[in-house]
């Protein structure tokens, strides 16, 4: 033994001890999965949820959702870079990940992250915006001087043909690309769901739905979080809003939610009915332990509510700066509670013993490696990146205008 | 070639491939010595445990034995193995606790309580499955099944994904604070290889467990197996177990 335990580790496990209540397997107290596998899902779940929310414009010619479509694709990216930081924080040994692309075990679904990973950005974001943008990168490259035109050329990969004929492939290869892309991202997505649904030891993960569960939800919040981007950018450049484009985007964004809700449902209901072995610990787990994340924060703040407004707002004629405010007070409740989902998922699971007689507490470190903070400074990176692309990157096709307000 | 130069050229290359076949073995890990036709066959074996649970007298000498032996941390967290205390009552309700987190023997359970119907003792510990769901889930293969039937943990490979402990239904496994690596019982690997007996095995004084080779059919396990009614721990999981338990009581998980 060289080295030592980690500083805190006894002190934040004596006091989940003190949490226990019940008979739980003594290797138990400690809390394996932490805030850090909360988010991580969250962040992979933007991703491919923003990345469908484009491919409706590029498969399936919602022309309505056309302003939103590079925004769409620069969130899926900025949120992709970030994806893998909490895995790798999380590691004992974050300096062996490389093993996972060198000695992978094909029987494990983990295994399988690095490779899914690696294809969903290498072969199909980068790809896809790299497309997308190559005739902009080109002119900025000409006429821009110095270290950011050489940046420019340097993105365009110093292509240079802007003939007709180019700027046609130019499209139809993204176009190619997207429809690889919509099964990857099922596939990035339903994969971690199947991480957790795999798991037989776990009563709590262990379903069959658990990887279309994390799928729907996915796309709610990609979507969410797409249409909150919009918004804000708007304000920010103080430009008028296109409403046709939030309204269809809402309606997407209403049926997502009501087909996770119906899925979800389902699951609960499933459960109650057959009433296996581990109801009994699962109920009181969600009374003791979850009732404030699941059945407030989940349901009521993260679905109910956001339902109820998308709905209103499409009963209702309201002027446009009410429906502003409601689609984003509803995107916003939305994360909340995707949020919340993926905290009852991940740490829910681990606050109940395999024995099943027995439930355990969680005392999340606020400062630390696996902190709080460390969550914080994650969720807020992709949006730091997102500024930076969205500088380089312009948001709309040259061309295309709204108007200022 | 003539007699002269043969001789010349064998001078050289018996002693070169007797180098060569050294340095091979080196390389696949394998015993160099003169005894390497009688060496340690692991696909000859096929371990398992029994444990009595009537025998078991909640002394812990197991649980102080395994952590000495395989320095595993003393803190109350980190177990190998372990004793649960089960506390049945006449009005049905059943009380477990562990009481390995304290050093030194149980304290008898409330002697006098008229409630009490009977108390009972259960050692646990990696239940060795064949059908391991741990080995399963490893990204990199650091945890994995020997051929003589043991789960073992690479811990110069493992990255501490901690993976395998969340798909343990047993508890079994805990991530070790100095190594950063996920940890479990071994059968203590080490020993058994050369013969010996676990150490939780070797210091039990009433022969709750018993180690021993399932593949051999004079093998007191194998005889144990025989004579007793046997179960495993959630054969509903189907990681069929290798630890085996003896008049074993429903309420046990």
């Amino acid at each position: 033994m060289n080295a030592q335990a980690p500083a805190g580790l006894y002190e934040q496990l004596a006091s989940q001890l003190s949490q226990v209540i019940g008979f739980i397997y003594p290797n138990e107290v400690e809390t394996h999965w932490s805030i850090l596998i909360v988010i991580y899902p969250y962040i992979t779940g933007v991703v491919a949820g923003a990345f469908i929310l484009a491919s409706l414009v590029k498969v399936f010619n919602v022309v309505e959702v056309q302003p939103i479509y590079r925004l769409a694709l620069l969130t899926a990216l900025a949120f992709m870079l970030i994806a893998p930081m909490p895995l790798q924080l999380h590691l004992g040994h974050p300096e062996r990940a490389y093993e996972i692309y060198l000695t992978p075990q094909p029987t494990s679904a983990m295994a399988m992250f690095g490779f899914v990973y690696l294809w969903y950005l290498m072969g199909i974001l980068l790809i896809e915006v790299w497309f997308e943008y190559r005739q902009e990168l080109i002119q900025m490259g000409q006429r821009g001087r110095g270290l950011l035109g050489a940046l420019y050329r340097a993105l365009s990969l110093y292509s240079r043909d802007l003939s007709p004929a180019a700027l046609e492939f130019d499209k139809k290869a993204s176009k190619i690309v997207t429809i690889i892309g919509i099964p990857s991202a099922f596939l990035l997505h339903g994969y971690v769901g199947f991480i957790f649904g795999s798991v037989k030891a776990n009563p709590w993960w262990g379903s069959v739905l658990m990887p279309i569960v994390f799928l729907m939800s996915a796309i709610v919040s990609g979507i969410a979080m797409v249409m909150l981007v919009y918004i804000v950018l708007s304000l920010i450049r103080n430009e008028k809003l296109d409403t046709r484009c939030l309204d269809k985007v809402g309606l997407f964004l209403l049926v997502a939610i009501i087909v996770d809700f119906a899925l979800e449902g389902l699951d609960y209901i499933h459960r109650l009915y057959q009433s296996e072995e581990s109801i009994k610990i699962l109920g009181q787990l969600v009374s003791a332990k979850l009732f404030t994340s699941l059945v407030i924060m989940q349901v009521l703040l993260g679905m109910l509510v956001p339902l109820l407004i998308l709905v209103l707002v499409r009963i209702w004629r309201l002027n446009d700066e009410f429906r502003k405010l409601l689609y984003f007070s509803a995107a916003m409740l939305i994360q909340l509670g995707i949020l919340s989902m993926r905290w009852n998922v991940v740490i829910g699971g681990q606050l109940y013993s395999k024995s099943l007689r027995g439930l355990m507490g969680y005392k999340m470190e606020l400062t630390g490696i696996e902190s709080l903070l460390t969550a914080v400074v994650l969720l807020s990176a992709p949006f730091v990146i997102l500024i930076v692309l969205i500088r380089l990157l312009p948001t709309r096709r040259s061309g295309q205008h709204t108007t200022a307000v | 070639m003539n007699k002269r130069e043969f001789l010349t050229e064998a001078v050289v290359f018996f002693p070169a491939a007797a180098m060569l076949q050294t340095l091979a073995l080196k390389a696949e890990g394998k015993e160099v010595s003169a005894e390497t036709k009688t060496a340690y066959d692991p696909s000859l074996h096929w371990y398992g445990m029994g444990i009595d649970t009537d025998k078991c007298i909640g002394c812990n000498r197991c649980v102080e034995a395994c952590k000495a032996e395989n320095n595993v941390p003393d803190e109350p967290y980190f177990f190998r193995t372990w004793i649960e205390r089960y506390t049945v009552r006449r009005d049905g309700k059943t009380t477990v606790e562990c009481i390995s987190t304290r050093p030194g023997p149980a304290k008898q359970a409330e002697p006098e309580d008229p409630s009490v119907v009977r108390t009972f003792f259960v050692p646990k510990l990696c239940n060795q499955c064949a059908n391991p769901p741990c080995v399963q889930v490893c990204p990199v293969g650091a945890t994995f099944q020997t051929k003589d039937g043991v789960v073992l943990v690479d811990e110069k490979r493992c990255i501490g994904c901690r993976y395998c402990i969340q798909a343990c239904p047993y508890g079994a496994r805990y991530l070790n604070p100095y190594t950063r690596t996920a940890d479990k019982c071994t059968f203590c690997y080490h020993r058994v290889t050369k013969g010996l007996q676990p150490a939780c095995v070797e210091v039990c004084p009433t022969e709750a467990r018993i180690f021993g080779d399932l593949n051999k059919l004079s093998d007191r396990l194998v005889r144990f197996q025989r004579t007793n009614e046997i179960s495993v721990l959630k054969p509903d999981l189907n990681t069929e177990p290798k630890v085996r338990y003896a008049k074993l009581d429903g309420e046990v998980r």
